[in-house]
């Protein structure tokens, strides 16, 4: 297994560590009755490069490395973590973080350690596939290609960045799981001004590859090409209208939508502390038949994806809402094991110096069977969203926001005026039963998502097809 | 449940440096920072300025009476950021190990190398770095071990579940306490650390069932942890929220006056500062650009900054930059006095930095004779936010649309709770618009302000 000896030289060798000083602090971990129990090691290596101005004016480097122990007895957690990766240091972690078990099941829960599962990405260093030199001239030719499409560009902002990040995963049965997960990202964003109004767009993308991804398919000179194109509608853009009315969403990133709406609702830690006003709702119809959505991080090269969670156990495609049927919630190890069910993959961690947590990876809608022309068509008085910015939840009351920056009036079935963004906001577990089309034409997207839980930030991925919502509310000025 | 456990924190390597206060951690630092500078020096830095951080706490959580979480939290960080000339570099990392400095260094002196030569980079005038460092007591370690903590967590959720049977379920309450230390240094020689504290106490509890569930939360921090409310108060006003929000309903689409809640309202505050942020000025992303003694806000709003400020979150005697920090009006009588600058911004603008590197310190915003009560009065009808949901704020253009829950009020009295709306406008009116700032100030964060009301906004809802 050549990856997990490419780890193991990483991050055990490069500390004088051995295979058998992990059965040390393991041992030391199993010597009261747990639960479970496991050892994640890190080591991450993260640059960026940012262009303003004209000028690359900037870049930073960081590493980052360590280890975090954890012992779970029923619902107790112990945890501790240091960037020190050396024994004592590990054993007395280990040590501290045993006193949580007072009264352990002395209960061995067999999972079934999978022997191999699909490589999502290379293992492969992102910061080191292209020259330094020629990260900053991919810069400067996406600054002055963009400036080149529109003589009100008053300024261009660009910026690359990229993480190779390998871990260790040790669990209490003795099974070593290795990852290496490398992850790049650029950005393009413009200002520009027309008559002292000043608008701006934005574009980017990434995946889980190397710097070449943004070199394929012209895809660095495209994000500036859409950062334009967004930054010139906006600057038509009149006051959005406020109040409930039917709602058109665009493909791709508009899935935010799902990631708000109802995927942080269906993670595993809210229902089985029935904190989510998805709880004990498995069965339950929480959409219209036309929606089935899923959250699945077996995507090769998604920002989303991973071949293995940070527990260690490979991801999978997990059906959440069937043709409007609920049917299952995301799951790390601890939650699965008190609800009785099995881990799908979703135990994530921002860092060593985190505790997993149930959180999604790439979550979007399968496509339905309407044109989008037929969509737009069919609505008399609406608005068609097609980019949004952030969103948030509240997962007790259900209610969620998502904010469009990108978004137009439709009038009589026609696309007509941009209108400015706007906050919506709706309920999670109704509003996808006002979902009455949807599109064949579902789309991810591009890459650039972050999700935030917990104060831990984790990359993500959403998509959907079009969708059509009879009724949500809009926030706009315009009433 | 029993709200007993044996828990124990032993002293350890773990927390090798906790709670240490004293000069001689202070120095430790300095030499390693000392090194970074010395070895940027030796690798061609034409200047450079780096920083060390050793930050070690423990958090606990508890639920439904019992523990349910012990992390003993360990982290250090370095940074340099080095000078060839004009261009920059910067690199960081949580290795302090001699060869790891070296290669840091190496590493921020090769981005340099390739990175553009910025008119503009380098470090603050000499004459602007801090020379005088008061004890700002900002340092006050707490002696609380695992299981009291354990035990104050428990206490708090206690007081929350107890206090009345609508509370139906809980996410639990937590207790932190933090120490750390910070040094940072420069190649002009200034070299100074300071070591602080910071202690919280939280709660969020659940009332209602099914479609009709809400939660709310509180919550304590202090760097002192004899100034934290106690357990049973923060677990009672926990409760209290929740309890408030029961039965909430929409509006019909409107217009009518908003009261931002002063948790709410330091918000509004801080997209003014992020407006008048040197970042965005120089980047003219900004909805107010050239607005430099001008009115931005009605005539008797005063805003200021307070850094030395004895004990509060936000002091500092100097700022991430080794700039002294000022105190200073940056609002009076409605008209913006100053920007909010770092070194580069300023000289980006023409200006002189503000101490501002890494942002405001205790900005304070005057209050008027106002309670809460009367703030209600002064509005008579209209909408009070205490919730607001996304990022719905453009900073370019001021365009502001956000989701807010609270509470409709009618003729000075609060009536019911509302969810699922929205509140919109833009922010160069709402500030000109704002009518009265209340004396109910929220002292937990950097931005000091009572409750703030905003003549009219767009409501969108059912």
């Amino acid at each position: 297994m050549p990856l997990l000896e490419q780890v193991k030289h990483t991050i055990l060798a490069a500390n004088g560590l051995q295979t058998q000083d992990i059965d040390r602090v393991m041992a030391t971990l199993l010597s009261v009755p747990v639960d479970a129990a496991d050892i994640y090691f890190q080591s991450s290596h993260f640059e960026s490069w940012s262009l303003e101005g004209g000028i690359v004016k900037e870049g930073s480097h960081s590493i980052d490395h360590g280890a975090g122990v954890r012992v779970v007895s029923g619902d107790k957690t112990g945890f501790a973590y240091s960037d020190r990766i050396e024994l004592p240091i590990l054993l007395e972690a280990a040590n501290n973080v045993k006193a949580i078990v007072k009264h352990g099941q002395n209960v061995q829960h067999k999972i079934a350690t999978p022997q191999s599962w699909p490589q999502l990405y290379q293992p492969l260093n992102p910061l080191k596939s292209l020259a330094d030199q020629d990260k900053i001239d991919l810069l400067k030719r996406v600054d002055a290609a963009t400036r080149k499409l529109d003589s009100r560009i008053e300024e261009v902002m660009v910026s690359l960045v990229a993480a190779y990040d390998n871990v260790l995963i040790a669990n209490q049965d003795g099974s070593l799981v290795a990852d290496v997960r490398p992850l790049v990202r650029m950005n393009v964003s413009v200002i520009m001004v027309e008559n002292g109004r000043r608008e701006q767009g934005s574009m980017g993308g990434g995946s889980r590859s190397d710097y070449s991804y943004f070199l394929e398919n012209d895809r660095a000179f495209e994000y500036g090409r859409e950062a334009v194109r967004q930054a010139q509608v906006n600057l038509q853009a009149e006051a959005a209208p406020a109040g409930n009315m039917t709602v058109v969403l665009g493909p791709g990133w508009p899935g935010i939508l799902l990631h708000e709406a109802i995927g942080h609702g269906l993670e595993g830690d809210f229902n089985r502390k029935g904190t989510s006003a998805f709880s004990g709702r498995v069965g339950e119809r929480v959409a219209s038949d036309l929606c089935t959505v899923v959250d699945d991080g077996t995507l090769a090269g998604r920002r989303g994806s991973l071949s293995v969670d940070d527990e260690g156990t490979p991801t999978q495609n997990t059906v959440l809402i069937e043709k409007g049927i609920l049917k299952g919630y995301m799951q790390d190890k601890l939650n699965a094991r008190l609800m009785g069910v099995n881990p799908t993959g979703n135990g994530r961690r921002e860092s060593y110096a985190h505790l997993p947590m149930p959180r999604m990876t790439n979550t979007y809608m399968l496509p339905g069977e309407s044109e989008p022309e037929e969509i737009i068509r069919s609505v008399k008085k609406g608005l068609y969203a097609r980019n949004f910015g952030g969103g948030q939840v509240d997962i007790t009351s259900g209610k969620f926001v998502f904010s469009a920056s990108e978004a137009y009036l439709i009038e009589d079935g026609k696309i007509t005026r941009p209108v400015k963004g706007a906050t919506l906001i709706g309920n999670g577990p109704d509003v996808l039963t006002k979902v009455s089309m949807v599109g064949n034409d579902l789309q991810l997207d591009s890459g650039v998502g972050t999700c935030g839980k917990d104060g831990q930030s984790v990359p993500v991925g959403v998509g959907q097809p079009t969708l059509k919502i009879d009724g949500l509310t809009v926030g706009g000025t315009n009433i | 449940m029993n709200g007993k456990s044996d828990f124990n924190l032993a002293k350890s390597l773990l927390n090798r440096e906790f709670p240490v206060q004293n000069q001689a951690e202070i120095n430790r630092l300095k030499t390693v920072v000392q090194q970074l500078l010395d070895e940027a020096k030796q690798q061609g830095a034409s200047a450079a300025e780096a920083a060390f951080s050793v930050d070690n706490g423990l958090s606990v959580s508890a639920r439904l009476g019992e523990v349910e979480t012990v992390e003993f939290h360990c982290d250090q960080g370095i940074g340099v950021t080095v000078y060839f000339g004009q261009q920059k570099g910067t690199a960081s990392t949580n290795d302090v190990s001699p060869e790891s400095l070296k290669e840091t260094v190496q590493a921020a002196c090769s981005i340099a190398r390739y990175a553009s030569a910025d008119d503009y980079a380098g470090l603050p005038d000499v004459s602007q770095l801090a020379t005088e460092f008061p004890d700002l007591d900002l340092n006050h370690p707490w002696s609380v071990d695992a299981e009291q903590a354990i035990a104050l967590a428990i206490e708090c959720e206690n007081a929350a579940r107890g206090y009345d049977a609508a509370i139906s379920n809980s996410e639990g309450a937590s207790v932190s306490s933090h120490q750390g230390t910070r040094v940072f240094g420069n190649s002009l020689g200034f070299l100074q650390g300071y070591q602080s504290s910071r202690h919280s106490i939280s709660c969020s509890v659940l009332a209602g069932s099914g479609d009709a569930m809400q939660r709310d939360y509180w919550y304590s921090v202090a760097r002192n942890a004899a100034n934290l409310q106690s357990a049973q108060a923060v677990g009672e006003k926990a409760a209290l929220r929740t309890l408030a929000r029961l039965n909430a309903r929409s509006l019909s689409t409107r217009q009518c006056p908003v009261l931002f809640a002063p948790e709410m309202a330091s918000g509004l505050i801080g997209a003014l500062i992020g407006a008048i942020s040197g970042g965005s000025l120089y980047r003219k992303s900004s909805f107010l650009l050239d607005s430099l003694n001008t009115q931005v806000l009605p005539d008797f709003v005063r805003i200021h900054e307070q850094p030395l400020l004895i004990g509060a979150l936000g002091s500092a005697s100097y700022d991430g930059e080794g700039v002294a920090t000022q105190t200073r009006d940056i609002v009076s009588e409605g008209i913006l006095r100053g920007y909010v600058l770092s070194t580069y911004s300023a000289k980006k603008l023409g200006m002189q930095s503000t101490g501002n590197a890494g942002g405001v310190h205790n900005l304070t915003v005057e209050t008027g004779s106002n309670d809460f009560a009367a703030m209600l009065k002064l509005m008579n009808t209209g909408l009070l936010v205490t919730e607001l949901m996304g990022q719905g704020v453009n900073r370019v253009t001021g365009d502001y649309s956000r989701g807010a829950s609270g509470f409709w009020v009618e003729n000075g009295v609060i009536q019911y709770p509302v969810e699922e709306i929205t509140i919109a406008g833009n922010l160069k009116t709402m500030l000109r618009n704002i009518v009265a700032i209340g004396n109910d100030v929220d002292l937990r964060g950097n931005i000091r302000t009572g409750s703030i009301l905003v003549e009219q906004m767009a409501i969108a809802g059912e």
